[in-house]
């Protein structure tokens, strides 16, 4: 059974005026026991409408939540903190230093789920049990943020997420706040904490190097809806959409060149009220042609386990 | 003669819990229509190089030694009023965050206008005109109706995209970037490196790019500073700074950069934290205690003069 199963799910914003703001659109995604799915496209695809959706920190619009087979979507999220599920679905944010409460040492940032979400009696040892888990030494617990490097503050907040022991952590660009000379050991972190505690990730990050070397399969978003997905290994060495294509060409490599690069030009498409029958990335689309423009593409199977919206895939 | 020459710079801020010495004999130089970039960690000395630079430091600095000279001026002995005129003009500057580097309650067509009218004889009928000129050569769709856009009606890359125009309308001989796409998303990201690469080469302007990113640096640059905790470590042409690191802190950070087809195996942190600038007895080589191939004299013995600034290079 599927730790995550997302289905039609949509979250549409009011503007005003009666216009909507479709943040996420359709969107429908599985995570497997133990697998590691990442999330990519620019910022205001919907990337964390969504982690916000899956997390239940926002009510959706429209479709299915599935947690281990139990529909979570209709709980509303104001409850959602105080059901069995709660633990299960835990979250790392993307800055560390802002994601800390300055005035809370890590020992009580860490020990904050426990105490809310478990018992009282288990806090000292669930605390140390995590802080192990992470690599952070026991005489850093009594610090404060302020007196914590950047590394050990990512530590700080991979051990509060873990320390309920979720089957599924949503990680928003973990490593994006990082130097690369730390980047390296917290994801090294990531990968060995999966192995042995064999948890689900939902990884969220516009890194495609970090995506390709943690996740198992990739999905694509842009505007709202998903644009392709599968594989990691054969989206990055056949990306199928034409956005995947530009997104993949355009990470900077040692030894690359630009030149050889097409740049994507032009703005996206507002996500206020989408026309129905229009491509997404029609207007920055390289191949764009007429039927594009008329009839909006399906995600359709283009390789076992890889799937694409676009006409010409 | 090169177009900027650093020299044995140092630079100190005094404050309340030390001395912090921020950058130590720094030498750097530019040559004409050069792309140079500045790569290390946070905290190594690159922006307030550049800030130095520009001579934009805040009032707790001290520059404790060196010189430099940019086009035969001394930036650190001209008088303000001529740095007024090189600041904007010769030397320019795009920021991190565009966002907050641009005025959110003025036009942006306005804030041009701001950068023609202070720096060039450009008649007040005709600034309106060069203005829409300009941000119509940093590709901004419809720069008639943008001209008139406030800051926060723009996206990221565009707001970008403004400060390459504010920074490039006087043609400088020489650009600052600082982390010029930081909070960019990728394509956004080779958009705006590749059109400042254009325009560069189109005015034979002299850049500098400060980055984080190692991959970005090897793409866009010909030669690449490594600055490690306020000193130059090693200054190579790009190549051949990737084909033959010299300084175990280059190879280090070579080795930590993701790269496409690499396993999370082979990725290698580098241990340790940038020493605390603040102490008194900071060692010789900065590096030495977070060093694999450090020896006993690493923290005494004087650093050599030239390209490479390690007793021991690889």
């Amino acid at each position: 059974m599927n730790v995550l199963d997302c289905v039609e799910l949509k979250k549409h914003f009011p503007v005003g005026k009666g216009a909507l703001l479709h943040a996420v659109d359709d969107v429908t995604l599985s995570i497997g026991q133990g697998e590691s799915v990442g999330l990519v496209g620019e910022s205001g695809c919907g990337k964390s409408t969504l982690v916000r959706l899956v997390t239940r920190m926002l009510d959706p619009t429209a479709g299915d939540i599935i947690y281990r087979g139990r529909n979570i979507g209709f709980i509303p999220a104001r409850a959602f903190a105080g059901t069995q599920f709660r633990p299960k679905i835990q979250m790392v944010f993307q800055d560390p230093t802002d994601s800390l409460n300055p005035r809370h040492a890590a020992f009580d940032a860490i020990a904050e789920p426990v105490r809310r979400l478990g018992s009282a009696k288990d806090v000292g040892r669930a605390v140390a049990e995590a802080a192990r888990m992470v690599g952070l030494p026991d005489e850093l617990l009594p610090r404060y943020p302020h007196q914590l490097s950047g590394g050990q503050k990512a530590r700080v907040g991979i051990a509060r997420a873990i320390v309920m022991m979720p089957d599924l952590l949503v990680l928003d660009e973990p490593t994006a706040a990082l130097d690369v000379s730390v980047q390296a050991t917290i994801l090294k972190l990531l990968a060995q904490l999966k192995r042995d505690l064999g948890m689900s990730y939902l990884f969220v990050s516009h890194d495609l190097n970090v995506v390709r070397m943690l996740c198992d399969r990739v999905v694509v978003m842009y505007l709202g809806r998903v644009v392709e997905q599968g594989p990691a290994r054969e989206l990055f060495q056949r990306p199928a959409h034409p956005y995947t294509r530009a997104l993949v060409r355009a990470i900077p490599s040692i030894g690359g060149r630009p030149g050889e690069r097409e740049v994507l030009q032009g703005e996206p498409r507002s996500p206020i009220d989408p026309a129905p029958d229009v491509c997404r990335f029609y207007g920055r689309c390289p191949q764009q042609r007429e039927r594009c423009r008329t009839e909006a593409p399906l995600l359709r199977e283009i390789a076992p386990g890889q799937v694409a919206a676009c006409h010409y895939a | 003669m090169s177009l900027l020459e650093v020299r044995d710079f140092s630079l100190e801020f005094r404050t309340r819990s030390g001395t912090v010495r921020a950058l130590q004999d720094v030498c750097l130089s530019i040559e004409k229509s050069e792309t140079v970039g500045i790569v290390g960690e946070s905290g190594s000395g690159k922006s307030v190089l550049s800030f130095g630079i520009l001579r934009i430091l805040d009032a707790a600095a001290k520059v404790t030694s060196g010189s430099i000279n940019f086009a035969g001026l001394d930036v650190l002995g001209a008088s303000e009023s001529s740095l007024r005129e090189v600041r904007g003009r010769e030397i320019s500057m795009i920021f991190q965050n565009p966002r907050t580097a641009l005025n959110p309650i003025r036009r942006i067509g306005r804030q041009i206008e701001d950068v023609l009218a202070t720096h060039t004889s450009t008649l007040r009928e005709d600034r309106k005109k060069k203005a829409i000129e300009a941000l119509a050569s940093v590709r901004i769709p419809d720069p008639e109706r943008r001209y008139t856009a406030y800051p926060f009606e723009l996206s990221g890359g565009q707001c970008q995209r403004v400060m390459i125009a504010l920074a490039l309308a006087c043609n400088p001989q020489l650009l600052i970037a600082d982390e010029p796409t930081t909070g960019l998303d990728v394509t956004t990201q080779a958009a705006i490196l590749s059109l400042i690469a254009e325009l560069a080469r189109q005015r034979k302007m002299a850049t500098i790019l400060i980055t984080h990113d190692l991959a970005m640096a090897s793409e866009y640059c010909d030669r690449i500073v490594v600055m490690h905790a306020g000193h130059v470590v090693e200054t190579a042409p790009t190549a051949e700074l990737f084909r033959n690191p010299r300084h175990p802190y280059t190879a280090r950070l070579i080795a930590a950069t993701p790269a496409p087809e690499q396993s999370i195996g082979t990725l290698a942190a580098i241990p340790g934290n940038l020493p605390d600038l603040r102490r008194n007895d900071l060692p010789s080589c900065r590096f030495h205690a977070r060093c694999d191939k450090a020896k006993e004299d690493c923290a005494s013995s004087p650093l050599p003069v030239g390209p490479v600034r390690c007793l021991h290079p690889l």
